[in-house]
């Protein structure tokens, strides 16, 4: 069975017939320089929030996420995996709604919206511990199968596809920016666009609404078979995050 | 909830005359010349909405009292202005920067024997494809 | 209160000069955007920002809305001693604020 998933990967997952090229390999060496110097990097204001969020007791539980983690160090090779699928639940989650499911079902805590800077600077935090190494998230059915169909499934008012652009046209220019293939190996990433942070869902949101379609909302299925189709196509890459683009 | 604003509409842009002018009245009498001060900035620029700009003046022959920036296409003309003091180390600053337009920017230096040196940039900005 | 990453190197010895970088949590709404409405955002921006070394001053700087969000400033420091950096903020709405960092000389 594993086999056979493999090849099922391996089939949807060929991008062209050239090499997989990161975010950072098409920015400007500016914008490059930004991401490689952590005293530079907005980024690591929301890693320093992160910090403090991480020993603060949040919650009807009086817990932190230290009180069970101990050091965020000790995630290490976490966000690596993400998507990943939660067993118990029978649901693929991301690192996003895994942290929200820690905190609704051990803290005693609420569920921080998609766009909350608190889970942004959380998520942040948590990517920074698997920075430099490759991403790794599981192949799954019938997850990685819908979130591939969505990735060619034309939408929107410009009836375009995510393929059409990040794969056909990666590396040609739209306008004055230059396409990139799109993988999720730099999220959260702090990007000038926004004048600041983001999650990969507020990038796929961003693109949804540039081809004038109805974007998936932050938990819905699409949105997450999406997201997890990205990283298994971009297994082997290495994790950038926080990374900088424009 | 995500505040979702517009791309740049000014309302009023600056001219190289504006700036000129800003420049002339900083300047006043004193002798105006091209060099000595280096603006890096990068003739490409992938996002206008943050510039690595740096500012620096290499073996000045008297100490630099400041050092002004200033966007010609920008829809205010004036960028920053740094002055050293006694326990800066060089008179060199690094910073980041918003370019509304393709345009020149210029950097002016003021050294304490009243000389002042001049040098800029003519860059090209490009806009972003998908606005969010 | 923003967030502010004060950056020195590990090793600074006296009368050389090293290099100190901050960045700043702040959006510098410039006073150029429209919100979904049309209305203008007003400007909202840090425009003076301080830097002295056990009060003598290294860096004084006026921002205007030219300057990116979330502010980054690398400068030169001398230290004939060790001390104490003071970095100072100045909003528009006069709101200052005050950070430090020790400047301990090998």
């Amino acid at each position: 069975m594993k086999c056979l998933l493999a090849l099922i990967a391996a089939a949807i997952l060929v991008i062209g017939a050239g090499e997989r090229r990161s975010g950072y390999d098409d920015a400007s060496p500016e914008t490059r320089a930004m991401q490689d110097d952590d005293a530079a990097n907005p980024a690591f204001l929301w890693v320093k929030q992160g910090e403090a969020l991480w020993s603060e007791p949040d919650g009807t539980e009086g817990k932190s996420c230290a009180g069970c983690h101990g050091d965020v160090t000790s995630l290490r090779g976490v966000s690596a995996r993400y998507p990943a699928f939660d067993s118990k639940r029978g649901l693929m989650v991301t690192l996003e709604q895994r942290i929200n499911l820690c905190r609704t079902n051990h803290m005693g805590a609420g569920s921080f919206a998609w766009d909350d800077d608190k889970l942004l600077s959380l998520s942040t935090l948590v990517g920074l511990q698997s920075r430099g190494m490759a991403l790794a998230a599981e192949p799954r059915e019938p997850y990685l199968s819908d979130g591939a169909a969505l990735f060619r499934e034309r939408m929107g008012q410009l009836n375009l596809s995510c393929a059409e652009c990040h794969e056909d046209r990666a590396g040609l220019s739209l306008g004055g920016s230059l396409i990139p293939q799109g993988h999720p190996n730099g999220y959260p990433e702090y990007r000038l666009e926004w004048q600041g942070m983001g999650s990969l869902y507020r990038r796929l949101r961003n693109c949804m609404v540039g081809v004038r379609a109805e974007p998936y909302s932050p938990d819905s299925p699409e949105a997450t078979a999406l997201a997890f189709f990205l990283a298994v196509r971009a297994n082997g890459m290495q994790i950038e995050t926080p990374a900088v683009r424009p | 909830m995500l505040l979702a604003a517009c791309a740049v509409v000014p309302r009023a842009v600056a001219t190289p005359a504006e700036v000129g002018a800003l420049i002339q009245a900083l300047v006043g009498d004193a002798p105006l010349k091209d060099g000595l001060i280096h603006l890096d900035l990068p003739v490409m620029v992938e996002n206008g909405n943050s510039v690595a700009m740096s500012v620096s003046v290499a073996d000045p022959p008297s100490p630099v009292e400041s050092i002004h920036v200033f966007a010609e296409g920008n829809p205010l003309p004036r960028v920053a202005v740094f002055r050293f003091g006694p326990r800066s180390g060089a008179p060199r600053v690094v910073t980041r920067m918003r370019l509304a337009t393709s345009q020149t920017v210029i950097a002016i230096a003021r050294l304490r024997d009243g000389t002042c040196w001049r040098d800029s940039v003519d860059l090209l900005v490009t806009l972003a494809a998908c606005i969010e | 209160m923003v967030r502010v990453l004060i950056n020195v190197p590990k090793q600074m010895t006296a009368k050389e000069p090293f290099d100190v970088k901050v960045l700043i949590s702040h959006p510098m709404e410039s006073g150029q955007r429209r919100d979904q409405l049309g209305q203008t955002i007003p400007r909202d921006i840090i425009n003076h920002f301080m830097c002295t070394l056990d009060g003598e001053t290294v860096l004084e700087a006026e921002f205007f809305p030219a300057i990116a969000a979330n502010p980054f400033l690398s400068f030169s420091v001398v230290a004939e001693k060790s001390g104490t950096l003071a970095l100072t903020f100045t909003d528009d709405h006069g709101v200052t604020q005050t950070e430090t960092a020790a400047i301990t000389l090998t």
